[in-house]
């Protein structure tokens, strides 16, 4: 792809070489007006957090968090029992994820690589459920979680979202990438269907398991809506409803507090940004054909 | 295929097992009947769970469209009395109106954005700086919604935000973001493409990699350049991608619900409110699970029924390699 440009201006006539590279520098400088709008909102949170809550609306506003003051972030453990939301989150995003990764793995196995009847079939149901948006299903799910006497627990998040269309589809993929072969020389060895997959499939799909992970983790730690509606009381709330809450609270008073619990719940998502972003690209992109 | 005769992976298996599963070439009984119940247990988690928490629900929404049911009390069959009443509430109307009006600005502006920056940023630029926007570009949707509308809130704080202060600067007077219907409307659809560009924007780069430099070596050499050799080239190589972008970018807005939720709760008004916050509303604040389900079936239908014209649609506009 890089060759594209290379080979155009190759044989495009010189003359035009100066005009051309005039563009790359008007490109280059909307491209980093458009990320100064996408970055800088984000980078005026951690500053704004960084700073005094007395000073937290000041205008001009600072993007460099000189002097930083730790005390807004003091203020979130006093106000915000943070350190329980965290909790929560890690908890219930944590075992979607692991959830997601054993389920899609032996589900996506069964449709690559195990012939039964019906398998396009049943397949074609599992990705017709990615196309039922949740508002739809949430009354009855709501319902069904009361009626087993789950509602108001961590659980009702958790159970719900560990059967996942999309992370089957994607394990679907990736294991139809590995040879059928493995399995008969594995047979021949006289591994156990089980065995063949536990010790010989699931190990070479560790990177597709990684993707199902990585996307679990972004989507339902920044989960708003359901936990809004699952959970009621707060020793219950997971980071981002508690942040809401927060501001509820606090009004518009001191804002430099509600922007440092935001800042703290920022950090996973960009510890996971930072490693994960590649295979969140690929998995946020996988199944649209490119 | 290779046969292997140690086994790389077999230092823990059961000896009996294996002679069972394998003997003289031929599956044993026992292998057989594992291996016609074997991929239902592998399944079995997704298909249940799926069923329990899926399927089952969108038969009973379907089924619960036709009650009235408090939670309490018990169901009365009401037959379209739902529908009825939901099709002529005010509120429902007005949040149907805003949501139609918010995925054709959000996506226009979501699709516009990032196809330019897309084909922007996979022109002939240094490897770092692709690398650098690439990631700028996505991270926003690395963050929660709930977040960002938290802070787009100070941002756009008519007095004391970021937003006046920088129009202040090119002379344009405090504009009233949230305390009016139509910038409550412009916040909420601002934020929302803010965080979500990004997404529209990485299918154009893969889009964009994929189109042969024949194309456009032809193209050059016929003498389209800079903008013609987009049109003609570009946007209708990029079809299926631009298909695919707007078919998810469509059903993603029509869900719309963090952001107006936070920013605005609906207001001024019933300014910014969605769908999807009305479905909430009626069951959850207002008990009126038969209604609630009803407007889901309609919301339903008619994320259905774009999708469906989309694809009907690009039959004639998509053009494909």
């Amino acid at each position: 792809m890089t060759t594209i440009q290379e080979r155009v201006t190759t044989t495009a006539p010189v003359v035009k070489r100066k005009k051309r590279d005039w563009s790359v520098a008007i490109r280059v400088v909307v491209l980093l007006i458009a990320s100064v709008f996408v970055l800088g909102p984000v980078l005026w949170t951690l500053s704004t957090s960084l700073r005094p809550p007395s000073e937290s609306f000041q205008l001009p506003p600072a993007f460099l968090p000189l002097n930083p003051d730790f005390t807004s972030y003091e203020q979130v453990f006093k106000q915000l029992n943070i350190v329980l939301l965290v909790l929560n989150s890690a908890l219930v995003t944590g075992l979607i994820a692991v959830g997601q990764m054993i389920t899609a793995a032996l589900a996506g196995y069964a449709f690559a690589h195990l012939k039964f009847r019906g398998r396009g079939a049943l397949f074609s149901i599992v990705l017709a459920t990615m196309m039922v948006p949740a508002q739809v299903t949430i009354v009855p799910v709501f319902m069904l979680i009361r009626g087993v006497g789950l509602s108001d627990t961590l659980l009702a998040l958790i159970i719900p979202a560990i059967p996942t269309a999309f992370g089957t589809f994607l394990m679907r993929q990736y294991f139809m990438g590995l040879p059928g072969e493995l399995a008969e020389a594995a047979a021949i060895d006289g591994a156990s269907p089980w065995r063949t997959f536990r010790s010989v499939y699931a190990p070479l799909a560790m990177p597709g398991l990684a993707i199902v992970g990585i996307l679990a983790f972004n989507f339902h730690w920044n989960e708003f809506f359901r936990p809004l509606i699952m959970t009621i009381s707060e020793q219950n709330f997971t980071l981002p409803l508690g942040l809401v809450s927060l501001q509820g609270n606090l009004g518009t008073g001191s804002i430099s507090v509600v922007l440092a619990g935001v800042v703290l719940s920022m950090i996973p998502a960009l510890v996971v940004f930072m490693f994960g972003q590649r295979a969140l690209q690929d998995g946020l992109t996988a199944g649209t054909g490119k | 295929m290779s046969t292997a005769t140690s086994t790389p992976t077999g230092t823990g298996s059961e000896p009996g097992r294996r002679q069972a599963a394998h003997k003289n070439g031929q599956i044993s009984k026992r292998g057989r009947v594992q291996q016609r119940w074997l991929p239902w247990a592998f399944l079995a988690p997704t298909i249940v769970g799926m069923g329990i928490f899926t399927l089952l629900p969108i038969v009973a929404s379907i089924a619960l469209a036709f009650f009235r049911w408090d939670i309490i009390s018990a169901p009365t069959f009401v037959g379209f009395d739902n529908f009825a009443e939901v099709v002529q509430d005010p509120t429902v109307r007005v949040s149907f109106l805003n949501t139609i009006v918010f995925v054709v600005v959000a996506v226009a502006l979501q699709l516009g954005l990032a196809l330019g920056l897309a084909i922007m940023v996979q022109e002939k630029l240094p490897a770092w700086l692709r690398v650098f926007f690439r990631s700028a570009f996505f991270f926003p949707l690395i963050l929660s919604a709930a977040s960002v509308s938290i802070f787009m809130r100070y941002l756009f704080n008519e007095q004391f935000g970021v937003v006046n202060w920088l129009l202040s600067i090119v002379g344009i007077p405090a504009v009233p973001w949230l305390t009016t219907p139509t910038g409550s409307a412009a916040v909420v659809i601002l934020v929302y493409v803010w965080q979500n560009f990004g997404f529209s924007f990485l299918l154009f780069i893969g889009g964009l990699a994929s189109i042969p430099v024949e194309t456009y070596e032809a193209a050059s050499i016929d003498g389209a350049t800079g903008w013609r050799k987009h049109w003609f080239v570009t946007l209708p190589l990029l079809s299926p991608t631009t298909l695919v972008a707007s078919v998810m970018a469509i059903i993603n807005a029509l869900q719309v619900f963090d952001q107006p939720y936070v920013l605005t709760r609906g207001g001024p008004g019933d300014s910014t409110r969605t769908a999807v916050m009305v479905i909430f509303e009626s069951a959850f604040q207002r008990l009126e699970f038969g209604e609630a389900s009803a407007i889901g079936v309609i919301l339903t239908l008619i994320i259905m029924g774009i999708t469906a014209a989309q694809f009907r649609l690009s039959k004639r506009f998509v053009f494909y390699q």
